[in-house]
């Protein structure tokens, strides 16, 4: 609770700051903004527009339309990643040929693919979700690489002495002992495919739906700072909601169950 | 449903063993070691047999070969005439670490080798690990996670885990070595009362004579270099045995000469 209260505190004295450089305390004195509401709208003028937003239902729709590319792309990504990176764990050839691919293209900041994603799909989801697929793919791949390979021999050994099939050994065993590296690798791989997405969705417009970074790109085209303000809130809003519905829980088990707590 | 529970964990399956003309290499970076040079040995069922001697002697190598786990160079090791292919759930083995599963919580990794065994219901399966765990004094501790315990405890969930699939070998790579001195004369006490309890053939591997003598109906002598077994002694103290025993002192003290006698002539 009062770790909330010191977070709460925070965030108000920060908006209240922001109010003051843009002429909203006037009760203070602070009736004048500092610069032209053009390169920093006030709070109040970003409110408005996202309460006007999501009344009218754009806002809601285009979540909607970007969280479902996310989501689809998010998905395929783990499910090529995780078995990807387990074959490069268990095998020589597979680490030296897929391995040193994916540690290459990891590097590549994945809005690097969009013009190629451009060519060869054109302006459809196809290409917006290869952009995703390409930023969350090859971090969850060397995460589970990385995260089998840290997983003492023992409990194999252990395993197989218990009638442990090496199938079952995989799944049952080396997977779940790996289970903090994977974890953290799909968090990273969440926050890729989050980054990516929203670069793709700036530089492609797709007529098959408008999302949250197309308005962000509408803003800057139509001069609305407080349209580019506003979705770059629900941008750091949805990030940080996934980290604490989907990860922390996760994270927080591992923890209690490995006895890895800080506290 | 309690009859088959009932058969299950009243049914004390033991097994002859026996290796013969066993030899293993190992390849390092200074040549080839001989780990084992042509061992033979018979082990009857439901005996306590200990293998004692120092690093190097082939006693862990010879545990491997029993539990499937290493294949030996030439020569057989067979349960009851059958020839060992690999690792099977009528030989369980417990490491020096414990490793136990930290994913799962106590009662989970005791079900682990259960559920390899067919013909059993999960609600069964839950009973005979209840069982298991009564019987090593961890009953209290089913949902703990595994970090929660201590080095004594973790071991005692250990032999819950490789008692409860009911094999007829248990294979022990010197599990209490780890341990402060006082957990481990417990655990001396709770080992000799599942042995009596369970009547399974256990092969216990350590370097400490004294523990082997506490132990073992017969204490087996291995020499490093190449690993061979120079000599047996029968231990007929009675049961159960206190390892601050006179008679068990003299006994090692016995042993423990001899087990001199054949290092030294090996380092003149």
């Amino acid at each position: 609770m009062k770790r909330f209260l010191i977070s709460l505190i925070f965030f108000i004295l920060l908006i209240l700051v922001w109010a003051g450089c843009t002429g909203e305390l006037a009760f203070l004195g602070l009736n004048e903004s500092l610069w032209s509401p053009f390169v920093l709208p006030s709070p109040q003028v970003v409110a408005q527009y996202l309460w006007d937003n999501t009344i009218n239902g754009k806002i809601p729709l285009s979540m909607l339309i970007t969280l479902r590319r996310l989501l689809i792309g998010y998905a395929i990504g783990l499910v090529l990643g995780v078995p990807l990176g387990m074959l490069s764990a268990r095998f020589r050839s597979v680490s030296d040929t897929l391995g040193v691919l994916a540690l290459g293209l990891q590097a590549l900041p994945s809005v690097c693919w969009v013009p190629l994603a451009c060519i060869w799909f054109g302006q459809t989801e196809a290409a917006l979700l290869f952009v995703v697929i390409m930023g969350t793919l090859w971090s969850v791949l060397l995460s589970t690489q990385n995260g089998m390979r840290n997983v003492p021999p023992i409990y194999a050994r252990a395993a197989r002495t218990m009638g442990s099939s090496p199938l079952h050994t995989l799944v049952f065993v080396t997977l779940p002992a790996s289970a903090p590296f994977v974890v953290s690798g799909m968090k990273q791989g969440w926050a890729f495919a989050w980054r990516s997405l929203m670069a793709a969705e700036i530089y492609v417009s797709v007529v098959s739906g408008f999302g949250i970074g197309q308005y962000l790109h509408y803003g800057r085209e139509l001069q609305r700072m407080y349209q580019v303000i506003g979705i770059m809130f629900i941008i750091i809003l949805v990030g940080l909601l996934a980290d604490k519905i989907l990860f922390s829980p996760a994270e927080a088990w591992l923890h209690r169950r490995w006895g890895t707590d800080k506290e | 449903m309690h009859d088959k529970l009932d058969k299950e964990i009243n049914a004390f399956p033991t097994a002859k063993l026996s290796v013969e003309h066993v030899c293993k290499d190992f390849r390092t970076r200074n040549g080839t070691v001989r780990a084992l040079d042509d061992v033979s040995l018979t082990i009857n069922e439901g005996e306590f047999v200990c293998f004692v001697g120092p690093s190097g002697c082939g006693k862990s190598t010879l545990l491997n070969i029993i539990a499937g786990l290493e294949k030996p160079d030439s020569g057989l090791a067979l349960i009851d005439g059958v020839p060992i292919t690999g690792p099977g759930r009528d030989r369980m083995v417990m490491f020096q670490e414990h490793a136990l599963f930290p994913w799962l919580d106590v009662i989970g990794n005791v079900m682990f080798g259960l559920k390899q065994k067919p013909n059993l219901t999960d609600k069964e399966r839950l009973e005979v690990a209840k069982y298991y765990l009564f019987l090593v004094k961890m009953d209290r501790f089913a949902h703990s996670n595994i970090h929660e315990l201590s080095g004594g405890m973790r071991q005692r969930v250990a032999l819950a885990r490789s008692l409860a699939p009911n094999p007829k070998i248990l294979l022990m790579d010197e599990p209490f070595s780890a341990l402060d001195a006082m957990t481990r004369e417990r655990l001396y006490g709770d080992i000799q009362d599942v042995w009596e309890k369970r009547r399974k053939t256990i092969i216990f591997v350590t370097h400490n004579v004294r523990e082997a003598v506490c132990l073992g109906s017969r204490v087996i002598l291995f020499s490093p270099h190449p690993g061979r077994i120079r000599e047996q002694f029968p231990v007929s103290l009675t049961r159960p045995r206190n390892i601050n025993d006179h008679d068990l002192a003299d006994l090692s003290m016995q042993i423990t000469s001899a087990l001199k006698g054949y290092t030294a002539a090996e380092s003149d």
